[in-house]
């Protein structure tokens, strides 16, 4: 069973359709009871952290995905998902965060003439093999849509990295938890190769 | 490095798209699932659909179509024309858009930006501008005035102004259309684009003018424009998404050519 979990931070409907595109019926849920029960989580989400942490903890959906990473269930994180797994952002001042990633999330640097928000399609530079990047040629190119990006602590949880103004993680993981910045549901056949390589992944990579 | 982004745009009245398309494949010219289809296949980077359709009970076909887009594409998509309200957003977005464009009624209350962006996410909120040429005044002093009605009703706001001001209540991003350019296919009003994306930091679509790749070329270099909206070079067949980006490429700007 794989689970989107709701915590009312965006639009699911993308998600459902790419999976259902995938042949897979994703089950979106508010219910810890049903995350805990995940053979497989999809966090995704776009907003604030501080709100999306203030209603993941309302919904005790905190507890949850942290249990579901201890038990192994593959994650896949995106966009805000991707960035509320470390342990701080910098977003509406310094948020305590999941922390099931050391690290924090920070604001992309403003430089003149950068657009910020950061939105569009861009090329992610793979830094590490991964069960999730499979079949995805060089030169693809993800949809995102952000202002703020993960920044693990340890170099080895960065997956890949993007260059707007300057050079950010885009893709971070650890065990069986993997989080894209980008939009695999909105970035064409490759965001659906790389979901589809998801469904596949049995969570085991590198400690 | 970020692409600039190649946008085609889709005149949708009553559920089915207006203008007369000349696709060397079998497309139904005037379906709008049938041409969402063809052009995410043919590398469009998002689409853009305008509703105008005029009464507004039979709206509710509009969202069927967003419904049915969403399911036969997977690139982002936004619906304009006829968003009044916050309801209007939602069963848009619901619907599987992944934007809304407010343009008169933001006008009209601009509180209406503030609170989509509250509600759904600034990234969901774009402001639609239909700007005018006209003598620099008082009230008007960067000589480009806000619209409506095709260009018949002066508004009396300054569009610098309102760009700066949709920023500030919350829109992600602006759609930039020049009411003097629109349908000339004589280029975009690259003055006016160069002005708005470098007064405000949100991505900027220009619109309005295009007949040729090198008018592209134009607005995404001089004019500073983040993404170029596109409608009748590509719908009549005169040009294909990839000969556009093929030409912007050799100009060395960056675009998706992988998809």
């Amino acid at each position: 069973m794989v689970v989107i979990i709701d915590y009312q931070a965006g639009n699911l409907t993308s998600v459902v359709r790419s999976l259902k595109v995938l042949g897979v019926a994703g089950e979106v849920t508010q219910d810890p009871a049903v995350v805990a029960r995940a053979q497989r989580v999809i966090f995704p989400g776009v907003g604030a952290a501080g709100k999306a942490m203030a209603i993941l903890q309302e919904l005790q959906l905190d507890q949850a995905l942290q249990e579901a990473f201890a038990r192994g269930a593959p994650i896949l994180g995106i966009c805000l998902g991707a960035q509320v797994v470390l342990e701080y952002s910098d977003e509406n001042e310094n948020t305590r965060c999941l922390g099931v990633l050391p690290g924090r999330t920070r604001a992309l640097p403003r430089q003149p003439g950068l657009k910020i928000p950061h939105m569009g399609w861009n090329q992610v530079r793979f830094l590490r093999e991964h069960p999730i990047f499979k079949g995805l040629p060089e030169g693809a190119e993800y949809y995102f849509v952000h202002s703020y990006y993960p920044s693990p602590a340890q170099e080895d949880m960065v997956l890949g990295v993007t260059e707007h103004g300057a050079t950010f993680s885009s893709v971070i993981g650890w065990r069986n938890l993997v989080a894209t910045q980008f939009h695999p549901e909105k970035s064409g056949r490759f965001g659906l190769q790389l979901l589809e390589n998801f469904l596949a992944w049995d969570g085991s990579y590198a400690e | 490095m970020l692409s600039k982004r190649i946008i085609p745009c889709l005149d949708v009245r009553d559920g089915r798209t207006t203008k007369g398309i000349k696709f060397k494949n079998n497309v139904d010219i005037g379906d709008p699932v049938a041409m969402a289809r063809h052009y995410y296949e043919a590398g469009a980077d998002e689409l853009v659909f305008y509703d105008i359709t005029a009464s507004s009970d039979r709206r509710d076909i509009m969202i069927e179509v967003v419904r049915q887009v969403a399911a036969a594409i997977l690139i982002p998509f936004s619906v304009g024309g006829g968003i009044r309200n916050l309801q209007d957003m939602r069963a848009v977005l619901l619907a599987g858009a992944e934007k809304v464009s407010v343009n008169t009624a933001a006008m009209l209350e601009p509180n209406l930006i503030a609170a989509g962006a509250r509600d759904f996410g600034s990234q969901c909120i774009v402001l639609g501008m239909d700007v005018k040429k006209v003598a620099s005044s008082e009230a008007i002093p960067s000589g480009y005035e806000m619209v409506i009605h095709g260009g018949r009703t002066p508004m009396g706001i300054d569009a610098l102004w309102w760009a700066q001001e949709a920023e500030r209540l919350g829109a992600g991003e602006i759609c930039l259309n020049s009411i003097d350019a629109d349908g000339t296919q004589a280029g975009y009003e690259l003055t006016l684009t160069r002005m708005i994306s470098a007064a405000v930091s949100i991505p900027v679509i220009a619109s309005g003018g295009a007949g040729t790749p090198e008018h592209l070329a134009e607005v995404l270099t001089t004019g500073r424009a983040d993404a170029a909206l596109i409608a009748s070079m590509v719908h009549y067949g005169t040009y294909s998404i990839q000969e556009i980006k093929d030409y912007l490429q050799q100009r060395g700007i960056p675009v998706r050519l992988l998809w």
